[in-house]
């Protein structure tokens, strides 16, 4: 047993399943500010729900492809240049996600606040689609030769296993986003939030379930079956207490869904970590793609600090910023450039 | 151009942007913390209207940073797979350190920061961007590491062929590291005073444009007030004040470069001899420093250089700190790297087409004499710009001259110029190599790679070409968007970023604007939801 390679293993995956967790939900608020928001205010109400924290949220994507670097340095290599092309549509996504929540709201005119409008949803779609077609494939194979590049040329990563991974954590990230609206907004968007939720929850779960379950047929184990099993329980429990106007509790099983069908995938495919589709001997694992036991034991030690703190001080900005957001609370657009433009002067002293 | 040039040319690319955002977030930021506490120490309000207006700034450019810096990042894996393979075990640790110890700092404090102005009790709020602004040194100093392990590998065994970590504290305490950082960390600084100074001089300027401020017979300042939100006595002292922050943090700045970059120079001499030998257009060994070198300087050889002007002793003194010592020039270190590293790379698949081709251990000298040049001339330009800027600037205003008010303003470009030519250079004059040998340590002379042997295999140059044309046509749209609207709050002045300062009139106890006019402090925090709103 390698206890250092098993040890990364589980971090990067409980590192993966953070970023579905948090920035799960502020990829879906972004493709629900086209989808969902009716008007400005009430994609501002949006907004600023994730507002403080979608830049802490995103960090966890780059702690999950850095971790994979330093822990399995074969498996990051692989990976992202098999699927480049995926990969890059995922960083011009992010970076106009990323620039739109910022730049907005920095001129007053409802065609720049459109097209940036359109930036965070498409930007968070094609996200949000390519990060969970890279981890389906990860875990469902991809064409890699003995040296782990791939073969077949640019579009040789496509299976339809790409499209149900990628669906899975569009869906899941929009439901997890209603959910979240439900918890961090009052007034008619609370409602409405928790009324589609309650309407969407089955159709929404089903590419989750449905790459969970094929995992489970391709390497399930029996303790990833009832991981399976109990993600379903969660998601019922889900439904049934956002019926109840629970919102808090809605979320957290719906958390405990993704945490549960997260264990399910990454626990099924262990210890393989990209399974090669040309040859069994060409997969890569814990044992063939990871670092020394000294650099693993050095990330173990700086992780078991770090990681804590940051779930610590990161909980800390959600209890800061814990009220609700309304349309009440939505200043006026500030229009301060006529004032200033002017230019005829009038002196005093 | 073959899969490896365009993935170099992306590199090259994506990088400098990325680091024309990083050297300002790092120094505004700090700038911006420092301004903050006056405030709060002081309670005046034009330290308030400081940290409102340059934050804004800061806050417009940070976020394109954190866009470009998630490329960087991928870009490892997805264009130079075969590198990631060979130093994953020792290069990808600082990487993933940087985000877990920094970034994530960085990032949820400064989320605070900005959402947090009502919410956060005064000292806390401050507190909060201290804390980013900490967490971005150490960002940079993550990278850095991870830089100046490939400029200089330390702390590794080479086991299978692949180099592994056997001693974090050589990597992390790597000397090409430790003279790199407060060198990185003063040419940012030397950003965000030059960034401070050309703004806050087109204030001043347009506020005696404007004939809000004149000059008395001796020339002294007299401040005005114009009856538009924000053009009063406070908005003068905003303006001299930051003008002199940012004149003084760029005198400091270019003499801390000064300084570490001597530091480096000498130890560059001694870890990369080619690199200083073609920066200087040092053919042949001696002590002279070429102040002016013509002739075809792309040749890969020295054959038809000639320096016009050369100072003897000058070379001597940068590279071991007397007038004596011989240098080794371009031609005696060729024959010294050919007889260590071979003269044609490896009949290995791993060269893909390159396999078998003759190496070119001479960097593009182009590039390394003028980039070398370049840093040091726009760093000190603008130094010596600061210098004036402060002289012209001691009675408390500018000159009226639209023209000096202008070179202030394109002076914000010459501390960027340096930083990007800086890094062009060190990164150019380490070629060929993509992790350069290290001469010190016998044990690990094997570890080294060629820049040819790092670019994924299985990548097509049609893939990288794509990316290419693509990641160059988003940065350059957003850099318009960006720029387009950096000078839009600049023009707007202080209202644009208290924009409550044009909609209710500063009240007296302090609660419109946090802090009031002259007040006592920062504001009590009230218990709005939203103290910021996107």
């Amino acid at each position: 047993m390698e206890l250092l390679p098993t040890i990364w293993f589980i971090a990067i995956a409980v590192l993966w399943t953070g970023y579905l967790f948090l920035e799960g939900f502020d990829l879906g608020v972004g493709m629900l500010m086209r989808l969902f928001a009716r008007n400005n205010t009430e994609r501002r109400v949006l907004l600023n729900t994730i507002g403080p924290v979608w830049d802490g949220n995103e960090v966890w994507l780059l702690t999950a492809g850095g971790a994979t670097f330093a822990a399995f340095p074969l498996w990051y290599a692989s990976l992202f240049s098999a699927l480049y092309l995926p990969l890059l549509v995922v960083l011009v996504a992010l970076i106009f996600r990323a620039v739109a929540f910022e730049y907005r709201g920095k001129v007053d005119s409802d065609s720049w606040r459109a097209r940036w409008d359109w930036a965070i949803a498409l930007g968070s779609f094609f996200a949000a689609f390519g990060v969970g077609a890279a981890l389906a494939l990860t875990t469902t194979g991809l064409p890699l030769n003995a040296n782990g590049d791939r073969e077949g040329g640019p579009f040789a990563w496509f299976s339809w296993y790409a499209v149900l991974g990628g669906l899975a954590v569009v869906c899941f990230s929009l439901l997890h986003a209603l959910a979240f609206l439900a918890l961090k907004t009052d007034g008619e968007v609370r409602h409405r939030a928790r009324s589609w939720f309650v309407r969407f929850l089955p159709v929404l779960l089903l590419p989750l379930a449905g790459w969970a379950v094929s995992i489970q047929l391709l390497a399930g184990k029996p303790w990833t079956f009832a991981a399976v099993a109990a993600a379903v329980v969660a998601a019922a429990a889900a439904w049934f207490l956002a019926r109840l106007g629970a919102e808090g509790r809605a979320f957290a099983a719906l958390g405990a869904f993704l945490v549960l069908g997260s264990a399910s995938i990454f626990g099924a495919v262990f210890p393989v970590v990209l399974p090669s589709t040309l040859s069994p001997e060409f997969n890569l694992t814990i044992s063939n793609a990871s670092s020394s036991d000294y650099t693993l034991g050095l990330m173990s030690i700086v992780a078991a600090v770090g990681l804590p703190l940051v779930i610590a001080y990161q909980a800390w900005t959600y209890w800061v910023f814990r009220r609700r957001v309304s349309a009440a609370h939505i200043p006026e657009a500030h229009s301060f450039l006529p004032a200033i433009a002017a230019k005829a002067f009038t002196t005093k002293g | 151009m073959d899969a490896l040039e365009i993935a170099r040319w992306q590199f090259g690319i994506t990088t400098v942007y990325h680091f024309m955002m990083v050297p300002l977030t790092i120094g505004l930021g700090l700038v911006v913390a420092i301004m903050q506490t006056m405030w709060h120490r002081t309670g005046k309000q034009e330290y308030l209207r400081m940290t409102k207006f340059w934050g804004k700034l800061f806050l417009i450019n940070f976020i394109m940073g954190v866009a470009t810096g998630i490329v960087q990042e991928f870009q490892f894996g997805m264009a130079w797979s075969e590198y990631s393979r060979f130093v994953g075990d020792v290069f990808g640790a600082p990487l993933a350190l940087e985000a877990l110890l920094a970034f994530f700092v960085e990032s949820t404090f400064l989320g605070l920061w900005i959402f947090g102005w009502k919410q956060l009790k005064p000292g806390i709020h401050l507190a909060c961007l201290w804390i980013a602004v900490v967490g971005s040194l150490f960002s940079a100093y993550f990278i850095i590491v991870a830089n100046s392990w490939m400029q200089h590998p330390v702390g590794v065994e080479m086991i299978d062929g692949r180099p592994v970590m056997t001693d974090a504290w050589a990597v992390f305490t790597n000397n090409t590291a430790l003279v790199a950082v407060p060198h990185t960390l003063m040419g940012a600084l030397a950003v965000a005073g030059g960034f401070l100074l050309g703004i806050a001089w087109y204030h001043l300027w347009r506020r005696r444009r404007d004939g809000i401020d004149t000059v008395d017979a001796d020339g002294n300042v007299v401040p005005g007030e114009a009856d538009i939100p924000g053009r009063d006595r406070t908005d003068h002292k905003v303006w001299i004040r930051s003008l002199r922050i940012g004149a003084v943090v760029a005198m400091i700045s270019f003499a801390g470069t000064a300084l570490t970059g001597d530091l480096q120079g000498k130890l560059m001499f001694e870890q990369q001899p080619m690199k200083m030998a073609a920066a200087e257009a040092a053919c042949h060994d001696g002590t002279g420093f070429s102040v002016l070198s013509v002739g075809n300087l792309g040749s890969g050889n020295c054959d038809d250089i000639v320096a016009l002007i050369e100072v003897p002793g000058i070379l001597s003194f940068l590279a071991k700190g007397d007038f004596t010592t011989e240098v080794k020039g371009v031609n005696s270190l060729l024959d010294q790297y050919k007889a260590d590293y071979g003269t044609h790379l490896p009949d290995n698949p791993i060269y893909g087409d390159r396999a078998g081709q003759e190496i070119q251990y001479v960097p593009v000298m182009e590039v390394t004499y003028w980039g070398f040049r370049m840093m040091i001339g726009f760093g000190g330009l603008a130094a010596l710009a600061a210098l004036v800027a402060l002289w012209v600037t001691r009675k408390g205003t500018v000159p009226e001259s639209p023209w000096l008010m202008r070179l202030a303003v394109f002076g914000i470009l010459a501390p960027f110029g340096a930083n990007a030519a800086g890094w062009i250079f060190t990164e150019m004059g380490r070629q060929p190599f993509v992790v350069a040998p290290n001469p010190d340590l016998n044990g690990i002379d094997q570890v080294f790679m060629f820049t040819a042997a790092a670019v994924s295999p299985g990548v097509s140059a049609g893939e990288l070409l794509t990316s290419l044309v693509v990641l160059t046509a988003v940065y350059a749209l957003l850099l318009v968007v960006e720029v387009k609207l950096l000078v839009k709050y600049i023009r707007g002045g202080i209202v644009s970023a208290m924009p409550e300062l044009a909609h209710s009139p500063v009240d007296e106890n302090g609660d419109a604007t946090p802090g009031g006019k002259g007040g006592p402090g920062p504001g009590k925090p009230a218990d709005d939801v939203l103290a910021f709103a996107y």
